[in-house]
């Protein structure tokens, strides 16, 4: 039976594999969500297979067996009933919350089973009256597995509560908070090193004190990043979920966990290297966190000159004698949920012949890839939804560029600003257009509290109000 | 207060200050707005347009008695006499070049502003009068060029045989200049262009047009205009602008320095060898001309037939348009002055625009104002003169390589040393870890941006996978466990089927179009 299983799990493997492989192209992406449902449910089965197993009469006393396949089907029923109605219900605008709190899930299971392994080892070993039987490796793989999950555990938390603005976005700057997390590190390194030398219940102390070291570490790291970095700090989390996997795998001794942690880990880590790049900053900057909150909005002192106003009415006609259109969205339609309207203009526009893209900057959003799916949504056709380098070389010969909730990603100050926070970052360069319309609530910076030398320009012009009533307006103006 | 426009009184002005449409614009800031009998006439503004747009129709006493004139043209001394002490004039008054009408202003008591002292700042761009004027000016020059040119300026093949397309040298890429540039392109020539500042190439490439350049030294503007060049920088020049005319079929030339008289680019040498039938069009004939043979306000027809036109009114001869965009200019500059939009005009000699455009104040001479400087200018040398570090962003040395290799084998060091003292149980285990994380790296490498959400979602589905190791502890003799067990199977679960549901959901929604 145990070779059936590892069977199974090696296949398991592979479709978890096939799975992230066929998410790379539009075209095989649902083929891969469900080569990724039947490596889970083989996955199950096989290990309720081996459950069951146990059954048989050589195990001695059924009892404990029998209570607990009753908890795996009542837990993993109630777990299958939450998790399906979370995902029916979950608005698109919210997709960032919901992975964000799935995040926190996987740290929390990785805490709770790496204690599970603890307590049986000291369990076992105390009833066998075997002094010492637990290595000092196991140790270590179960103190990582806890620390990485805890630390996944409380992040994801904060993460999820500021996405969903329950919780001030702005990063909190505790005086030497980098000093703070070194300490929680070195602190948990000699806890481990405890940990790794005593047996039996003594080892609970310095497991204990570092789970809350690692949740204090966890919270602390996050708070001190602003929302704008959030789509690196949630795939940084979802790399830590997978690495939190994959220490359970080692402490268990399961390679499968341990080969979908890692290419859960990897995924997350690439995810949060192409968002670092995207904004053209360190990895270590944006964890080391608070960016573009001290030293207050600089740039200002500049004379930008004078912005120009246009009216909703004035864009449609602007819009209907136009013959190229780029949309760029930013997180500011999300919160406005204009992506319905946007999407019923850009049918609007596509009707009367107006070639209508969308370019979509790495970064926009609070997610890797939050937009395409607002837009995806609202039945935006995913082929004119371009990625910036795509659409860049395009721009020059646009007649119309709408902005739409976006400031720091489309800030030419990137590029011709040196002394700028955000110099060199890459952005849309949507200036080079013909005309150019901003959507904004009011003349305030963005989340870099940079300037955006953009609304000054003298091809482009502000249009005032909130996204969603402005795009409607513009849409009865079409007619 | 009442505002007057009143009706231009040189020879042969076809301007006027504001037309139907300003003038109602001027009215909505609370000004009362009086416009002379017949003023817009020659402007295609005639009287029933302002009658129209609820403008009152005055007489010229009345007009010359509001508390504001807006003019175009600098006020004669008889205008300025009749201006009642305390009033405020507006409108074009070159005051560098006539201290004699600013001595005149001061003595009557009155406030004199000069549009076309508005200083050359990004903020001021909506009041800049000589930009407007410019630019129409530039047009047109092209439009005479063309007028007097015996020739097609684009180039064609015909049955008839082939025709050449017209070459045209610009000189100065200012906003005439550029204006110029783009009207010929636009009509077909060939357009090259030349100016002593090396910076506006990159505009006058983007008009379409090839910048000539000189094999010299070249300074950067700092306040926006050209200067006057050193005498070796002038040779080249000179060199250059005699071969470049020389080869060109129409010459615009735009060349002006403020506040003194205009350079003289192409000498007469230069014109005599220009072919028959060229034209040479001298938008800086007002300030003497860059061309030799320019007689101010005359077309000149040189012994070899090259035409010089010295006309100075080339924005007049589009006076419906110049005028609309001089009262455009005019209202910004009352918005910016009537901030409470109350009809009472307010000086604040602290705003630099404001400052700027103050020839008198009250009867004392303000001019000339502190200099400006300009936001064009790069910004580089100014960061080099050692504002701070904080300007300057500090270069980073490029790491050494070696480094890398260092790291590298240090690392490879390090994970030796613990693979040796590791139990070899497990070896295999990291064996696996090792190379999922490297297969994670190349299939995660390709996803495209737009799937990046899915990609979220399904591995949090697949990192539910932790679900296993939770059941596999279930059935342990232990109620604690069990229990802990138990709640994380639940949270796992969860993860496992809403990741794969939402994802699907997500999926089904993208659709090609």
């Amino acid at each position: 039976m145990v070779s059936f299983v590892t069977g199974a799990y090696i296949l398991a493997a592979l479709l978890f594999i096939l799975a992230l492989a066929g998410l790379s192209k539009h075209e095989t992406a649902r083929r891969g969500n469900a080569f990724g449902m039947a490596g889970m449910g083989l996955a199950l089965v096989s290990t309720l297979l081996l459950v069951l197993d146990r059954l048989g009469a050589d195990y001695g006393d059924q009892g404990p067996v029998v209570v607990g396949l009753v908890i795996i089907l009542v837990a993993g029923s109630v777990g299958a009933v939450i998790g399906i109605r979370l995902a029916r219900r979950v608005e698109m605008t919210g997709m960032p919350e919901l992975i964000a709190m799935m995040h926190s899930f996987v740290g929390l299971a990785a805490v709770l089973v790496g204690y599970n392994t603890w307590l049986e080892v000291v369990d076992h070993s105390a009833g066998a009256g075997v002094a010492g039987s637990a290595d000092a490796i196991h140790n270590a793989e179960v103190f990582i597995g806890v620390f990485i999950g805890a630390v996944t555990f409380t992040g994801s938390i904060v993460a999820n509560l500021k996405l969903s603005a329950r919780m001030k976005s702005a990063p909190l700057m505790l005086p030497g908070r980098h000093l703070l997390n070194l300490a929680i590190l070195v602190a948990s390194a000699l806890l481990m090193v405890w940990f790794m030398l005593v047996d039996g219940w003594t080892g609970s102390v310095p497991l204990a004190v570092m789970t809350v070291l690692a949740l204090v570490l966890g919270f602390h790291l996050v708070a001190a990043i602003g929302g704008g970095d959030m789509p690196v700090v949630v795939s940084m989390l979802n790399s830590y979920s997978g690495w939190a996997a994959a220490a359970a795998g080692f402490m268990l001794s399961n390679d499968l966990l341990i080969v979908t942690g890692a290419l859960v880990g990897s995924s997350g880590a690439i995810l949060s290297y192409i968002m670092c790049k995207a904004m053209n900053r360190s990895f270590v900057s944006v964890i080391a966190g608070g960016f573009g909150s001290d030293g207050g909005p600089s740039g200002e002192d500049r004379d930008y000159g004078d912005h120009r106003e246009i009216q909703a009415d004035e864009v449609a006609d602007l819009l209907a004698h136009a013959s190229s259109v780029v949309i760029t969205p930013g997180y500011g339609m999300a919160v406005a949920q204009a992506q319905y309207p946007v999407a019923e203009m850009t049918k609007r526009l596509r009707d009367k012949g107006v070639d209508v893209r969308f370019g979509i900057h790495p970064v926009a959003g609070r997610l890797p890839g939050h937009m395409n799916v607002l837009l995806a949504e609202a039945k935006v056709p995913y082929d004119i939804v371009l990625e910036m380098d795509e659409i860049n070389g395009d721009l020059p010969e646009t007649d119309v560029v709408l902005v739409i909730g976006a400031n720091d990603t489309v800030n030419p100050a990137a590029q011709e600003e040196p002394g700028s926070p955000i110099a060199g970052m890459p952005v849309l360069e949507v200036w080079n257009a013909k005309d150019v319309v901003v959507f904004k609530r009011s003349m305030a910076t963005g989340y870099a509290g940079v300037q955006n030398p953009l609304f000054f320009k003298d091809n482009t012009q502000m249009l005032f109000g909130d996204a969603k009533d402005k795009v409607n307006e513009i849409v009865a103006a079409l007619g | 207060m009442r505002i007057g426009i009143p009706r231009e009184s040189r020879p042969g002005e076809t301007l006027v200050a504001a037309t139907a449409r300003t003038a109602s614009q001027l009215a909505a800031l609370g000004y009362d707005v009086v416009v002379e009998q017949g003023a817009g006439a020659a402007a295609d503004q005639p009287d029933a347009a302002y009658a129209d747009a609820g403008i009152a129709l005055a007489s010229a006493d009345d007009v010359w008695s509001s508390d504001v004139v807006v003019k175009v043209n600098a006020p004669t001394d008889e205008e300025v006499a009749r201006l009642r002490p305390g009033a405020t004039v507006i409108g074009l008054m070159a005051p560098a070049r006539s201290p004699e009408l600013v001595e005149r202003l001061a003595a009557a008591g009155v406030t004199a502003l000069a549009m076309d002292a508005v200083p050359r700042i990004s903020r001021a761009q909506s009041m800049d009068v000589l930009s407007s004027m410019a630019n129409v000016a530039g047009y047109r020059a092209v439009i005479e060029a063309a007028h007097e040119f015996g020739r097609l300026f684009t180039g064609q093949v015909t049955a008839a045989g082939k025709v050449p397309p017209a070459r045209v040298f610009v000189v100065g890429a200012g906003v005439a200049g550029l204006a110029a540039i783009g009207a010929a392109g636009s009509l077909g020539a060939i357009v090259r262009a030349f100016d002593v500042r090396p910076e506006v190439a990159e505009q006058v490439e983007s008009m379409g047009a090839q910048f000539v350049t000189v094999d010299m030294e070249q300074e950067v503007s700092s306040d926006g205009y050209a200067k006057e060049m050193t005498a070796e920088q002038e040779a080249a020049t000179a060199a250059m602008y005699d071969e470049e005319a020389r080869a060109a079929d129409i010459v615009i030339t735009t060349a002006l320095i403020p506040g003194r008289p205009a350079p003289q680019l192409v000498t007469a040498e230069t014109v005599a060898a220009m072919r028959p039938g060229s034209v040479v069009v001298d938008m800086a004939a007002a300030n003497g001309g860059n061309v030799a043979a320019t007689v101010q306000d005359q077309k000149v027809v040189t012994d070899n037939g090259v035409t010089v036109l010295g006309y100075t009114d080339l924005a007049g001869r589009l006076a419906a348009q110049t005028s609309q965009l001089y009262g455009t200019n005019v209202v910004n500059l009352l918005t910016l002055l009537t901030p409470e939009k109350d009809g009472v005009l307010t000086l604040d000699m602290d705003d630099v625009v404001q400052r700027g455009i103050s020839v008198t104040r009250d009867g004392d001479v303000m001019w000339p104002p502190p200099p400006v400087q300009v936001s064009a200018a790069p910004a580089a040398p100014a960061a080099a003169a050692g504002q701070g570090e904080v300007a300057t962003p500090v270069e980073k040395a490029p790491p050494d390589p070696r480094r890398r290799v260092y790291a590298a084998g240090l690392a490879a060091v390090l994970f030796l040393a613990l693979a040796t003292a590791a139990p070899p149980s497990f070896l295999p285990s990291l064996t696996v870890f090792v190379l999922a994380v490297v297969i994670g790296f190349y299939v995660i490498g390709n996803v495209h941006h737009a799937l990046h959400t899915p990609l979220m979602s399904v591995t949090n589905a697949i990192s539910g996978i932790i679900v296993v190791g939770a059941i596999l502890q279930a059935p342990v003799d232990n109620l604690a466990v069990q229990v802990i067990a138990g709640v994380a199977i639940l949270i796992a679960s969860i993860n496992v089927f809403g990741g794969f549901l939402v994802t699907r959901r997500m999926l089904n929604m993208f659709q090609k179009g």
